[in-house]
């Protein structure tokens, strides 16, 4: 498979974890979630129980590619900031390090100005979760023993079991 | 490119629909969003024109079931068709883990197969792929229409790679899950290789 696939361990995830919560927090935010520019849900912390995320994630990586293209168009590398205003809930949305989208969904509880001051710590700390991940994969992968791999013992019949 | 959780145990894989305009690969999502028990599917999301052609993506997200206490994720999207959406259709791309060419068996449609098929394997050069290295499966859909190419004559066209090839009659169904399944199975046993 060309390029790297996403790894994503315990440790590194309860940081991440912890990250959004915080920004959930001090941003004063309704829901705070990351998401894979290929629309793959990573993390999220706040009032998830009535989003339906997976479509989130999805619609907002397609998000990011299209404004990315009218970017290259346009001759910019990337915009790295997005922001939707609705008439009650508005959505902030950032690029980190090229490959990681955060998402903050708020309300009128909280103001534009704060959340991205917020964005900006969080997506500093983020980066360098996410830079650790990388190199701890490359290192495990050079030495051939990423976790209990149970890709090892895949059989046809464990791929035929899914699709009865 | 797929997305490995080892703390919630999740495997997340991107599979894409590509082909011609109007081939059938929007259908080939609806029937397996109708098909699927509601615990094991999302919502089918359309961004389409008035006209229901698809303007950016369909999105379907299948969580099939366990591997070793893994779940296992796919994300089915399809591209839109039409020629002129050629810039949206390469953003669809990224990322992908497999792809599922299908063609429209229509005599008049093969020129417009052709073309696709050379547009997949350009956008997916600029991503940096080789479809000849991608999890791959074809589906030869329309089979039950009258004007149609016998299969020999479309495998001999498109499928230089000789892969997996299916006969699909998307609006009943026939050959979809299969062709599902063929390339999802590749995507599974590619990530065995690498992990």
């Amino acid at each position: 498979m060309t390029g790297s696939d996403l790894v994503m361990y315990e440790e590194e995830f309860r940081k991440i974890d912890a990250e959004l919560q915080k920004l959930h927090q001090q941003s004063n935010a309704k829901v705070v979630f990351l998401v894979d520019k290929n629309g793959q849900l990573i993390a999220s912390a706040g009032e998830t129980h009535d989003i339906d995320t997976t479509s989130l994630a999805s619609l907002t990586a397609g998000n990011i590619a299209a404004t990315g293209g009218i970017a290259r168009l346009l001759g910019e590398k990337e915009f790295t900031i997005l922001f939707h205003e609705g008439e009650k809930d508005n959505i902030h949305i950032s690029l980190i390090g090229q490959r990681i989208i955060l998402v903050v969904i708020f309300d009128s509880r909280t103001s534009l100005g704060l959340v991205r001051l917020r964005v900006k710590k969080a997506s500093e700390a983020l980066g360098r979760i996410f830079d650790d991940i990388t190199l701890k994969v490359e290192k495990e992968k050079g030495e051939g023993k990423l976790e209990e791999s149970i890709f090892a013992e895949i059989s046809d019949e464990d791929i035929d079991n899914l699709f009865r | 490119m797929s997305f490995i959780n080892y703390s919630s145990r999740e495997i997340n894989c991107k599979i894409v629909y590509y082909g011609p305009g109007l081939c059938g690969k929007t259908t080939n999502l609806q029937h397996v969003y109708k098909r699927t028990n509601p615990g094991q599917k999302g919502k089918l999301i359309s961004l389409a024109t008035e006209t229901e052609r698809t303007l950016f993506f369909d999105f379907l997200p299948l969580a099939l079931g366990d591997i070793r206490g893994f779940k296992i994720r796919f994300h089915l999207y399809t591209v839109p068709g039409q020629v002129f959406y050629a810039a949206s259709r390469k953003l669809i791309l990224k990322g992908v883990d497999g792809v599922v060419f299908v063609a429209d068996s229509q005599i008049e449609r093969m020129e417009s197969n052709m073309e696709s098929l050379d547009d997949l394997k350009i956008n997916l050069a600029e991503q940096g792929y080789e479809l000849e290295k991608l999890p791959y499966t074809i589906q030869y859909n329309k089979r039950d229409l009258p004007n149609i190419v016998p299969i020999e004559d479309m495998d001999k066209l498109l499928n230089n790679q000789k892969v997996p090839w299916f006969e699909g009659v998307a609006v009943t169904g026939k050959g979809v899950f299969e062709t599902l399944k063929a390339v999802a199975k590749q995507v599974l046993f590619e990530l065995k290789k690498h992990y």
